[in-house]
């Protein structure tokens, strides 16, 4: 894992009294589709600035292919951006915005014409040159901007929520389209968004950010499947935490004491925890199983009564009250079936059932 | 036909056969008995034409202006086309058509030459003006980030003391025993009054500029306001510097604002007669000072709206030529 193509080493990036990136260290390698994820106001969008120039480190380096990048205006740097709102300039046709930057490529204008042609192709807009900026749609003028940086072969490309603009269909589809092509062409891709869902689908890495910290770096599975922190596990997804003890630990099992569902052993899990520590024991909502009839003594099982329900279509998420335990439980349930007579009947006892690997443990303080 | 003019009129344009059944049905009541009898009457057809009828509204909403404007600008203009055909005799017109006031302009190189001067007069306080004021209205759109408010009202600080006191102020400035003259003795640079700085064309050109700012950065800096700065940070990230995100981005942009600018300066500058006649002298003499002796001293009226017209006609050829010219620079720049 040397050699990688953007660095950030110790950067800090302060505006007055708030301090919008906090001592940030992190590798991005070649290749990769990387994404910074976070709620607004965490300083993913800083540090994408950071790297395409436009906001200069207060302290810490960046470099990129292996040379420091704070002395270097945007205008030199190896990397191109794609805009949030896409930043098509007006004055200028689809062509000429897309040749905007290659001015200085000392291509002649067959050479040029052909890179646009090319360009215009990749982009699934062929034909499309004469349009005007204003004659363009949402998803259109996206395709546009992507074009215009592709064109200049960056090292790395720099997306700043650019698929927040569009309605849902297109985002998918864009989302997908933007896989493609980035297997494609090979180039690294960094990408900003605080939608956690297109963050786990395009990404083959995801760096989790929150107050201008990054908070864990890990593949969309290991994110989603194996947070380590509760707050990755809270952000990523839904999760429902229940407070305990560690009772035992071994290599390949943990037994945790909690109060909510009583002794709870755990298979499959990698912490580093011993007995007697405090821990919180997390399950998603998808992986407890409702059983409506009592199922008997039964390992990794508690029972309850049946709250408020809410149908969205292909699942159904409905809350369980537990006796000892405050909050309701979330539970997420695929619609296999179209009847959901189940579901519509509050107050009636409830089982829950989880397997003994569906289970997170995470250290509490 | 009394049925247009009820109440239920506007009712019954809506939903017009519900209404004349709602109408009939409660005939008994007065105000709608009326409009139950006559519909769908004349008035009433007419009103649904109205209504209909996008340019009719949209003349009917722009009436109050359109008649200050016919009365007000269409009705001189006319007046003014009339006389220009007619000839003056001593008090009175010779009210029949004749091209000569038209030959005399044509004949006495006199008049095109001043208007000549005039419009190179205008078109150096265009330029001046417009250079000076894109800055400015750079300044305040870019670098300016709160109370721009306070910055655009202390532009037009000047405004609040009338014009011919704002040209005096420059007679005294420009003067022989001036602000500048004075200022550049006391320092010693200068034994002796410079005499070029008052009553020629610079001294006109320097006052119409300072007179006519305002108008220039105004529109310059609405047009650069408007630029969405993502714009400028991607011509950076598409490999530009500074001053090459100004020429291929800024500039062009802002381009409609240096076009209002340009013609909100030249047009009326070109007509001025206070300026030249107060810090002009002999030689800084605009075609406004010809056309004012026509209707004043020289009493002749005729001549005067010939030349006006002459003006006109030559102001529409050069604002029509220019506006080419800026679409030919757009569509190059692009």
């Amino acid at each position: 894992m040397s050699d990688p193509i953007i660095s950030f080493q110790g950067v800090s990036k302060r505006f007055g009294q708030v301090t919008a990136v906090d001592n940030t260290s992190f590798d991005i390698q070649r290749g990769e589709f990387f994404s910074l994820l976070g709620p607004s106001g965490c300083g993913k969008t800083t540090l994408l600035r950071m790297v395409a120039g436009f906001e200069v480190p207060s302290a810490g380096e960046i470099m990129i292919d292996g040379q420091p990048m704070s002395a270097t205006p945007p205008n030199h740097r190896p990397v191109n951006m794609v805009f949030q709102n896409y930043a098509i300039f007006p004055h200028l046709n689809v062509r000429n915005n897309i040749a905007f930057g290659m001015r200085k490529a000392g291509l002649t204008r067959a050479e040029l014409d052909k890179r646009i042609d090319e360009a215009l192709e990749l982009i699934k807009l062929p034909g499309y040159g004469s349009r005007g900026a204003d004659e363009l749609s949402g998803g259109q003028r996206q395709r546009v901007a992507l074009a215009r940086a592709l064109i200049k072969q960056p090292k790395v490309l720099l997306l700043d929520e650019p698929l927040g603009a569009l309605d849902k269909k297109l985002r998918e589809q864009m989302q997908i389209e933007l896989r493609q092509l980035q297997q494609q062409i090979g180039i690294t891709f960094l990408f900003v968004t605080h939608d956690q869902e297109e963050a786990l689908t395009l990404s083959d890495r995801i760096a989790v950010m929150s107050e201008g910290a990054v908070m864990e770096i890990a593949s969309p599975g290991q994110l989603y499947e194996s947070p380590g922190s509760p707050f990755v596990a809270d952000f990523i997804g839904s999760m429902n935490f229940f407070e305990g003890e560690i009772l035992s630990s071994t290599d390949s099992a943990i037994t945790v004491e909690t109060s909510a569902l009583g002794t709870v052993s755990v298979t499959n899990s990698d912490t580093q925890m011993t007995a007697g520590q405090k821990a919180w024991v997390a399950i998603r909502p998808e992986k407890m199983q409702p059983v409506f009839s009592d199922p008997g003594e039964h390992a990794n099982t508690t029972s309850g009564t049946m709250g408020p329900s809410a149908y969205l279509g292909d699942r159904s998420h409905f809350y369980v009250h537990l006796p000892q335990r405050e909050d309701p439980v979330l539970v997420a349930l695929q619609n296999l079936e179209r009847s959901m007579t189940q579901l519509h009947k509050p107050n009636q006892p409830v089982w829950l059932q989880w397997a003994s690997d569906a289970v997170v443990v995470l250290p509490r303080d | 036909m009394p049925g247009g003019a009820s109440p239920s009129g506007i009712m019954l344009l809506a939903h017009d056969d519900l209404a004349v059944y709602k109408a009939r049905r409660y005939k008994d009541l007065s105000f709608m008995s009326r409009s139950a009898t006559s519909s769908p009457g004349f008035g009433l057809r007419l009103r649904r034409r109205f209504l209909a009828s996008e340019a009719l509204r949209g003349f009917s909403l722009l009436s109050p202006t359109l008649l200050a404007m016919v009365f007000g600008l269409a009705m001189p203009l006319l007046v003014l086309f009339t006389l220009s055909f007619w000839l003056q005799d001593y008090v009175d017109f010779i009210k029949t058509f004749s091209w000569k006031n038209y030959a005399d302009f044509f004949d006495k190189p006199i008049y095109g030459m001043i208007l000549f001067k005039s419009i190179k007069i205008s078109g150096m306080v265009t330029l001046a003006t417009v250079l000076l004021a894109y800055p400015m209205a750079y300044f305040i759109a870019f670098r300016i980030k709160t109370n721009k408010l306070v910055w655009l009202i202390l532009i037009t600080v000047p405004f609040w003391t009338s014009y011919l006191l704002r040209v005096f102020a420059w007679k005294l400035m420009l003067g022989y025993n001036g602000v500048v003259n004075s200022g550049l003795k006391s320092i010693g640079l200068i034994s002796e009054p410079l005499e070029f700085l008052l009553y020629n064309p610079t001294a006109v050109t320097i006052t119409l500029a300072h007179a006519w700012a305002a108008f220039a950065i105004l529109p310059i800096y609405v047009s650069l306001e408007k630029i969405d700065r993502s714009l400028l940070e991607a011509a950076r990230d598409l490999g530009e510097n500074a001053f090459m995100t100004f020429v291929r981005v800024t500039l062009p942009l802002s381009l409609p604002g240096v076009i209002a600018a340009s013609l909100l300066v030249f047009i009326p500058t070109v007509g001025d007669y206070v300026t030249p006649s107060l810090v002009g002298g002999p030689s800084g003499i605009m075609i406004g000072n010809i056309i004012q002796s026509m209707f004043g001293k020289a009493f002749n009226w005729p001549l005067g709206a010939a030349i006006s017209v002459m003006v006109m006609f030559t102001i529409t050829a050069m604002v029509c030529a220019f506006l080419w010219g800026t679409h030919q620079f757009r569509r190059r720049v692009a």
